[in-house]
């Protein structure tokens, strides 16, 4: 009996020092961040390696929101996000029924299309999707940003999506067809409200990835107007000479809605995908 | 898309031939968005991209756009960065997905279980998945330069390494920071793809071999392992791949030097575009690119095939 406690007890306390070290290792370098964020200019080299600053200062932060573009690369990034999330949602919400609920012709053509999405180097379409974009007025445009991040996003939403309905019994809207609904009737009262994790986990993974994407927003967009957070990022360095205090600043403060959404859904994340995961 | 759904729930006087037509089409008019958009966003210009890899594409110069033929496939085969790339590529994805993946289950297997304060610890170990790459690659960097980071003071003292300089200044040891700061990223992502895996384990296949005295080793031999199994293929596929074609952390932590020496495909693809503003040679490694992960994700998948085969 005691030799079990005593297996217990050590389990638990390396169980726990474990924990903390993964902990440790994840907070330590937004930790680092908001550190350089927090250090006067004076102090930023001659006091690098030490852990807190002898002084610090809300400077950078306070310059970063009245003097720059900030608040405008913020409200762009916003609208592109969300926008992104919302209609991913929707179109992948929309596939991963389709693909989830029907056999159909075209069927493994479709699933394939999407897999072949997920292969190549993003990068190599940046040229060709300028020349087509232009035209149309989609380059410096928030909606150009928008059609391009929801596309980029479907394909692995959808998976994610059709992964969630394959985890509620096909008997539940079929119980309400008999009962003379239509299918999309049963599809929008019944099954929509019980995949509504999983798609707030959708919505909150592909928020996140819009947030941060970089590349396309940098060639796209040109105009600071148009411009996301992530550019105007870049932005900073070279307009201001490279000052990284401002910039962690700015850093840290694009990382806070990031983050909010990111702490709201995670609990969605796992559970939504505990739904369909072992499908196989 | 609603309202002619909507229609027909108040009309229910449709002939016959028209209802089957309408349940004919249903599947299509649910994946339709999705299949436009793949196609008109990426597919079209993929295939324009891939063209360009035939093509002479020089962003500033107005007269290129020729048909070069196979030019630029055999300018590849004597390019000697590529061939380090392609090594480069190699190890940063092998050493990436199989840490970020080892950390991560073992991550998950520590959540998989109830204990106080748990779910406050599930949000802070999740955390670096919701930092932006690029903000990551200069986090990084950042902690690892000697001036303004603790890393390398505390390596020396810890005698891992010789001196207190940046590893990433020095060629042989460049690789090894974006690698870990790609772990730091990713653990999450295999985190909650294998907590969610383990969740999905009914627990009285547990209790069972409890009871026949299993120990906790072999339960997660013979029972967690094979169960785990396919969806594990699949998200180390998908994530492989992604990994493969990620850049980003190299490009703004090492830009792929020093000397070339952490160029991988990926980012070399981004260098010869961004920087030589040579489209047609970049489309080309990208081809290159894109047939190699091709064969890989083939291969997997009839792996994958072989041993749900066996197992059933």
């Amino acid at each position: 009996m005691t030799i079990r406690m005593l297996r217990r007890t050590l389990y638990w306390c390396s169980h726990y020092l474990l924990i903390g070290l993964y902990v440790l290792f994840a907070l330590f370098p937004l930790y680092w961040l908001i550190k350089v964020a927090l250090t006067p200019n004076d102090l930023l080299y001659s006091e690098g390696i030490r852990l807190w600053p002898s002084r610090t200062s809300l400077e950078h932060f306070r310059f970063v929101l009245a003097h720059s573009e900030f608040p405008l690369f913020f409200r762009n990034s916003l609208i592109v996000s969300s926008g992104t999330a919302v209609s991913v949602t929707l179109i992948s919400g929309a596939g991963g029924y389709g693909l989830s609920r029907f056999s159909f012709r075209g069927k493994p053509l479709l699933v394939a299309l999407m897999l072949v999405t997920q292969m190549f180097p993003l990068v190599m379409l940046v040229a060709p999707m300028f020349r087509l974009f232009a035209p149309l007025g989609l380059t410096n445009s928030l909606t150009g940003l928008v059609i391009v991040y929801t596309a980029f996003n479907a394909p692995f939403a959808t998976f994610l999506m059709q992964s969630f309905f394959d985890a509620i019994p096909k008997e539940l809207e079929e119980a309400a067809m008999i009962d003379g609904a239509t299918r999309f009737g049963a599809f929008r009262r019944i099954i929509l409200p019980l995949t509504l994790p999983g798609i707030a986990a959708t919505g909150g993974f592909v928020f996140t990835a819009a947030w941060s994407e970089l590349l396309f927003a940098l060639m796209l967009n040109s105009s600071s107007r148009a411009s996301t957070f992530p550019v105007g990022l870049l932005s900073f360095v070279s307009k201001f000479s490279v000052d990284f205090g401002q910039m962690m600043a700015a850093g840290v403060l694009a990382l806070i809605p990031a983050c909010l959404f990111f702490l709201a859904i995670q609990r969605y994340l796992v559970r939504g995908l505990t739904a369909g995961a072992v499908k196989g | 898309m609603g309202s002619g759904h909507d229609q027909s729930e108040t009309e229910p006087e449709v002939s016959a031939v028209g209802r089957r037509l309408a349940t004919g089409a249903e599947p299509y008019l649910y994946t339709a968005p999705v299949l436009i958009l793949i196609i008109t966003v990426m597919l079209v210009p993929l295939s324009v991209g891939l063209s360009y890899a035939f093509r002479d594409i020089q962003l500033l110069d107005p007269f290129s756009g020729g048909f070069v033929g196979f030019d630029h496939f055999r300018e590849l085969k004597a390019d000697r960065n590529f061939r380090a790339a392609l090594l480069n590529t190699l190890i940063w994805t092998a050493a990436s997905v199989a840490l970020q993946f080892i950390f991560g289950l073992i991550l998950a297997l520590l959540l998989n279980r109830e204990f106080p304060g748990r779910r406050l610890v599930q949000a802070l170990v999740f955390l670096p998945w919701a930092v932006p790459t690029f903000l990551v690659g200069l986090d990084w960097a950042w902690l690892f330069n000697p001036v303004v980071g603790p890393l390398p003071g505390w390596l020396f003292t810890l005698k891992v390494t010789h001196d207190a300089n940046n590893l990433l200044a020095a060629p042989g040891t460049a690789l090894i920071g974006p690698i870990v700061a790609s772990i730091w990223w990713g653990i999450p992502f295999f985190a909650i793809t294998n907590l969610a895996a383990l969740q999905s384990i009914p627990k009285d296949l547990y209790e069972a071999a409890s009871i026949d005295g299993a120990s906790v080793f072999k339960q997660f031999r013979s029972i967690t392992l094979p169960l785990l199994a396919p969806t594990l293929a699949i998200t180390i596929l998908l994530r492989t791949v992604w990994v493969a074609n990620f850049a980003d952390l190299i490009v703004v932590m090492t830009n792929g030097g020093p000397a070339d020496s952490t160029q991988t495909v990926a980012s070399y693809i981004f260098t010869v575009a961004f920087r030589r503003l040579d489209f047609g040679y970049a489309s080309s490694i990208a081809a290159v690119l894109l047939i190699l992960l091709f064969i890989y994700a083939l291969a997997i998948l009839s792996l994958r095939h072989l041993i749900m085969q066996r197992q059933s």
